[in-house]
C-alpha cells in the first residue's frame, strides 16, 4: 500500500502549473457558467429561447463595428477601475472608492482641458489632462489611504462615505459654477482631445471608442510590471497577504497603505479620460455611471490580475451593452441579474474574497 | 452504555482514514485504536497529519476515506456538534474562549441555565465550581477570562468540554505554553479523568511527556500511523526512530556545549530596555544583558513574561520606551527593521506563519524577505539572482521538495522554518535572535537547526535564544537568563543551572529561594 501512495503523490506534484491555472481560473470560469445558467431560466421564463437571446447580443456586441466600439469604450473605463481596485486589493485594501475617485479623475481632467486655450494640441493638452485625471483620483485616494496608515480607519468605510462627499462636492461645484445652462454638464473642451477609433478605421463610426483603450492596456501592462518585478510591488503584496511578516521584512506597513491607495486612486482617475477627452470632450454629473462599482466585480472576476482585469472588463462591457442589444425580446435588466451572480459566484468561490469577508487581517502592533 | 463495556473495548478505533486538501494528502491510510480509559500519545513530525487525524475524529474534518468508530458505533463523517454530543471533544492550541466574559459564563456558554428568560448565573457558577473540585481543574469562576494566566485559560477551556459531558478528550500540544509546575498540574488532572474512565488523547513531540503521562503511544509519519506501544514497552530513542525514519541525536544527549571561542566584536548588548507591551502595560522592566560573540544565551520563561516584546525591540518591531541596544557598540534603538538587518542583526521570528514568511509568496521570494533591497536593481526585482540565492540556500539548508517556485505554505512546517534558517543564518550577520525556533518543528529538522545554532556561535556569533522549550534551552545555552513579569530574575551559567532551580525562578518562586 505504501508503494501505491508514494507513486500517487508524484504524480500530484507533477502538473503544479496546471494546478496553479486551474486555481486561477476556474472560480471565474465556474461563475460566468453559472450566470450563463440562470440567465437560461430567466430567458425562458419570459418566453423566449435562449439560444436565439445569446446570439442576438453576441450580434450586438462583437457581431458589428458599432457594436464592438461600444464595447470597447465602456471595457476602457472598466480597465481602469478594475485595476484600482486589483492594486488596493493586492495591498489588502478593499477600495470602494473607485466610483468617486473616477469621477474626481475626469473633472480634474475637464478642468485642466477648460483652462487650456482652445486649439491647444492635442500632443500638449492630453498629457496634461490625463495627469490631471490621474492627480484628481490619487488625492480623492489619499484620503482613505492617510486615515487608514495614521490611525487605522477602516478603509471600506471611509470610501463608501467618501464617495458621496466627493460626487456631492463635484455635482455642487458643476451646478453652482461650470454648468451649461439646462444641463447637468461643464461647457465643452476645446483643446485638443483623444483620438476616436474611428478616426482611424471608419467602420467603428458613431461607436464612443477612443484611443484611451491603447492607454488602458499600457496601464494594465505596467501595473502587472509594477506588481510582480519591482521591489515596491513585492512589498505591496507582502503587506497585502500577511502584513506583519511585511513588517518583519522592513516594509513600513502603513507607507505602502498610503501609497497603495494613491496608486489604486490614480488608475481609477485615469478611466475619466476615457469620457472626458475620448467621448462628450466636457464633464457631466454621474458619468462614471458604477463603473467604479463594477469594477470591484472586474478585479474580482479578473483575480487581481491585470491580464484577467482586462478580460473581465471586456466581459462586463459586453453584457452591459448586450443588455442594450437585447432589450426588445427581454428586460435589459436580465443582464445585471447575470452580472449579480457571476460576482456573487465568484465572491463564494475566490479565495482573496473569503480571507477579506473573514476580516481582521489588516492589524499590526504599531 | 454500561461503563465495564467500554472499558473492555476500544474508545476510538480510526481505521484507513484517507485526507487530502488540494494536492496535500495530510492523512494517508491513518490508522489509530485507542482504548477506553487511557492516556493515549499520538506523536509525530509537525505536518505528520496528527492534528488532522484528531480534527476528523472531532467532526471538523470528513474523512475521503476509512472509518472512524467511537465506542464500537460507526460514526464516520459526523458533525462537531455530533461529536460533541457523543462525548467526544478537543481542546484546541488555541483557545475559543470569550476574554470578556467570567470562567463560569465561558463554561456554561451554549448550555446556560435559565430562569425562566433569564440567565441563572448563580446555578453556573455553583456547578462550575463544583465540577472544577472534582476534576482539580483549578480556575476561579468569576475571574474574566481575559485576566486568567495561560494555563488557567487552558483549566477553563478543559472544564468548558467537560461540562459538555466530554468523556474523550482530545488535547492539542497542551504543554507548549504551560510552565514546568503547571505541566505538573496538568497531569494530575488527565490522570484523574482517566482514573474516573474518561479516555485522554494527547497531541505532542515532546518524547519526554510522552514517556511521562502516557499509557500508549501511536507514532504517525507523512500522513500514516508507523508504529503502536504500549508506553512501558518503549524508550525515547526508539519512538524518535519510528518518528523520523532513522537515528536521532536527542537533544539531552548531545547537550554537551562546546567552550566559546575567543571570538572578534560583534556582540549584543542590551541595557535597562523598557518595552511597553500590547494593552499598554510595561512588557519589558528594565531588562540588561550582554551576549559576547561566540555565546549563546538562553531565554527561559513562562510564555507571556515578555519574551516576545523583548524579541521585536531588538529587532525593531517594537517601539523602545527608554534603554538601549547595541550591537558591536552602534546604537540601533533608533534603526528600523531592515536597518538593523543590514547593522549585522539576523532575527528568526517566533511566529514563522505570522512573520517569518508570506505564506503565498514562492521559496525563492521568502528567501529574500527583509533583503528586498539587496535583491533589486533601480527598484526592479533581479530575478536571476534571487534564482540562484533560491537554488543555493534550497541546497545548502536541504529544503525539501527543493523547488523555489513553490509557495511556501505548501511546505512541512520543519521545511518552512528552514526557510527562515536559511535566510537569516545564510548571510552575513553578526548576532541572531532565534525566537523558538524549533517550534512545530519534528524531531529531524531539531536537530538540524540545533547543530546550526552551535556552528553559528563556534563561528563567533553572538546569539540570544528564547524557547518554551526548557530542554532546548539547557541543550544549547552557554548562560541562561529567567525572564519572569518582564524582568531578568536569574542569569546563570549553564554549569550552575539546573531544571529545578529555573524552573522555580520561571514561576517567581525563585526570587529568595536561590
Amino acid at each position: 500500500m505504501s508503494r501505491a501512495t508514494g507513486v500517487r503523490r508524484a504524480s500530484l506534484l507533477a502538473p503544479r502549473t496546471r494546478a496553479l491555472l486551474e486555481e486561477a481560473l476556474v472560480p471565474p470560469l465556474v461563475a460566468i457558467l453559472l450566470a450563463l445558467v440562470i440567465g437560461d431560466l430567466l430567458i425562458l421564463a419570459v418566453g423566449q429561447p435562449p439560444g436565439q437571446v445569446y446570439r442576438l447580443l453576441l450580434a450586438g456586441t462583437w457581431g458589428n463595428a458599432y457594436g464592438l466600439g461600444q464595447v470597447l469604450f465602456k471595457a476602457t473605463t472598466l480597465v481602469f477601475t478594475g485595476l484600482a481596485v486589483a492594486v488596493g486589493l493586492r495591498a489588502g485594501l478593499f477600495n470602494i472608492g473607485a466610483e468617486s475617485q473616477l469621477a474626481a479623475g475626469g473633472f480634474l481632467a475637464a478642468l485642466v482641458g477648460l483652462a487650456l486655450p482652445a486649439g491647444t494640441p492635442g500632443l500638449i493638452a492630453i498629457p496634461l489632462a490625463t495627469l490631471a485625471a490621474a492627480l484628481g483620483g490619487a488625492a480623492a485616494g489619499a484620503v482613505p489611504g492617510a486615515l487608514k496608515a495614521r490611525v487605522g480607519a477602516h478603509e471600506v468605510i471611509v470610501t463608501i462615505m467618501l464617495n458621496f462627499i466627493v460626487l456631492a462636492l463635484l455635482n455642487y461645484i458643476v451646478a453652482a459654477h461650470l454648468h451649461v445652462p439646462e444641463t447637468l454638464h461643464t461647457p465643452e473642451i476645446h483643446a485638443g482631445g483623444v483620438a476616436r477609433l474611428a478616426d482611424l478605421i471608419p467602420a467603428f463610426h458613431g461607436s464612443a471608442a477612443n484611443l484611451a483603450i491603447l492607454v488602458a492596456i499600457g496601464v494594465a501592462a505596467l501595473v502587472g510590471w509594477y506588481l510582480f518585478r519591482t521591489r515596491a510591488g513585492y512589498d505591496l503584496r507582502a503587506v497585502g497577504l500577511q502584513p506583519a511578516a511585511a513588517e518583519y521584512g522592513g516594509v513600513d506597513v502603513g507607507r505602502v497603505w498610503l501609497r497603495a491607495f494613491l496608486i489604486s486612486g490614480a488608475l481609477a482617475g485615469l478611466g475619466g479620460v476615457n469620457f472626458v477627452l475620448g467621448y462628450k470632450r466636457y464633464y457631466e454629473e454621474g458619468f462614471a455611471g458604477g463603473a467604479g462599482f463594477l469594477g470591484i466585480a472586474v478585479a474580482l472576476v479578473g483575480r487581481n490580475h491585470p491580464l484577467g482585469v482586462v478580460l473581465a472588463a471586456l466581459f462586463f462591457a459586453t453584457l452591459s451593452q448586450g443588455g442594450l442589444a437585447i432589450h426588445a425580446v427581454v428586460p435589459k435588466q436580465m443582464v445585471e441579474v447575470l452580472q449579480a451572480v457571476v460576482i456573487l459566484a465568484v465572491a463564494v468561490t475566490v479565495p482573496e474574497v473569503r480571507r477579506l469577508l473573514r476580516g481582521s487581517r489588516g492589524r499590526t502592533d504599531a | 452504555m454500561s461503563v465495564s463495556a467500554r472499558a473492555a473495548g476500544l474508545a476510538v478505533e480510526m481505521v484507513g482514514i484517507e485526507k487530502s486538501f488540494g494536492a496535500v494528502r495530510a492523512n494517508r491510510g491513518a490508522d489509530l485504536a485507542v482504548r477506553a480509559g487511557e492516556i493515549h500519545a499520538l506523536v509525530g513530525e509537525n505536518g505528520a497529519g496528527k492534528s488532522t487525524l484528531m480534527r476528523v475524529l472531532a467532526g471538523l474534518y470528513r474523512p475521503d476515506a476509512g472509518v472512524v468508530r467511537v465506542n464500537g458505533r460507526d460514526v464516520t463523517g459526523w458533525t462537531t456538534a455530533q461529536a460533541i454530543a457523543a462525548g467526544v471533544a478537543m481542546v484546541h492550541q488555541h483557545f475559543m474562549l470569550v476574554p470578556t466574559l467570567t470562567v463560569a459564563e465561558n463554561v456554561v456558554l451554549g448550555r446556560e441555565f435559565t430562569k425562566g428568560p433569564v440567565l441563572d448565573l448563580g446555578r453556573a457558577r455553583r456547578a462550575v465550581a463544583e465540577l472544577a473540585a472534582e476534576t482539580g481543574l483549578a480556575v476561579p469562576p468569576d475571574a474574566r477570562v481575559g485576566e486568567l494566566s495561560v494555563g488557567e485559560a487552558q483549566r477553563c477551556e478543559i472544564l468548558k468540554t467537560l461540562f459538555r459531558g466530554a468523556r474523550t478528550l482530545v488535547l492539542d500540544e497542551p504543554t507548549a505554553v504551560l510552565s514546568p509546575p503547571e505541566v505538573q498540574d496538568l497531569w494530575r488532572v488527565l490522570r484523574r479523568l482517566r482514573d474516573g474512565g474518561g479516555t485522554v488523547i494527547l497531541i505532542t513531540h515532546k518524547l519526554d511527556e510522552v514517556m511521562e503521562i502516557s499509557d500508549a503511544v501511536t507514532v504517525m509519519r507523512e500522513g500514516a500511523t508507523v508504529a503502536r506501544f504500549a508506553t512501558a514497552a518503549t524508550t525515547p530513542a526508539e519512538l524518535a526512530r519510528a518518528m523520523v525514519g532513522r537515528d536521532v541525536a536527542l537533544a539531552a544527549e548531545a547537550a554537551a556545549a562546546a567552550p566559546a571561542p575567543a571570538g572578534g566584536g560583534g556582540a549584543l548588548e542590551v541595557r535597562d530596555l523598557v518595552v511597553r507591551g500590547g494593552r499598554g502595560g510595561v512588557a519589558v522592566d528594565g531588562v540588561s544583558f550582554a551576549i559576547a560573540a561566540g555565546e549563546i544565551v538562553g531565554v527561559a520563561g513562562v510564555e507571556g513574561n515578555g519574551q516576545t516584546e523583548l524579541v521585536e525591540a531588538i529587532a525593531g518591531l517594537r517601539p523602545v520606551a527608554s534603554g538601549s541596544i547595541r550591537l558591536g557598540g552602534r546604537e540601533l534603538s533608533a534603526l528600523g527593521p531592515r536597518e538593523r538587518a543590514a547593522a549585522g542583526l539576523s532575527h528568526i521570528p517566533e511566529d514563522r506563519h505570522a512573520r517569518g514568511l508570506v505564506l503565498d509568496f514562492s521559496v525563492a521570494d521568502n528567501l529574500i524577505l527583509g533583503l528586498q533591497d539587496r535583491y533589486a536593481r533601480r527598484g526592479v526585482l533581479d530575478r536571476e539572482r534571487i534564482g540562484r540565492n533560491a537554488r543555493e540556500k534550497i541546497h545548502g539548508f536541504d529544503i525539501r521538495p527543493p523547488d523555489a517556485a513553490l509557495p511556501a505554505r505548501a511546505l512541512s512546517g520543519g521545511n518552512q522554518q528552514k526557510i527562515v534558517i536559511a535566510r537569516e543564518m545564510g548571510r552575513d550577520f553578526s548576532a541572531l535572535l532565534a525566537a523558538q525556533p524549533t517550534r512545530g518543528v519534528d524531531v529531524g529538522a531539531i536537530e538540524f537547526i540545533h547543530a546550526e545554532l552551535r556552528r553559528a556561535r563556534d563561528a563567533g556569533k553572538a546569539i540570544l535564544l528564547v524557547s518554551a522549550d526548557l530542554d532546548e534551552i539547557f541543550a544549547l545555552s552557554d548562560r541562561i537568563a529567567v525572564l519572569y513579569r518582564g524582568r531578568i530574575v536569574a542569569l546563570l551559567p549553564r554549569r550552575q543551572a539546573d531544571k529545578e532551580i529555573v524552573g522555580e525562578y520561571m514561576t517567581g518562586a525563585g526570587r529568595g529561594a536561590a
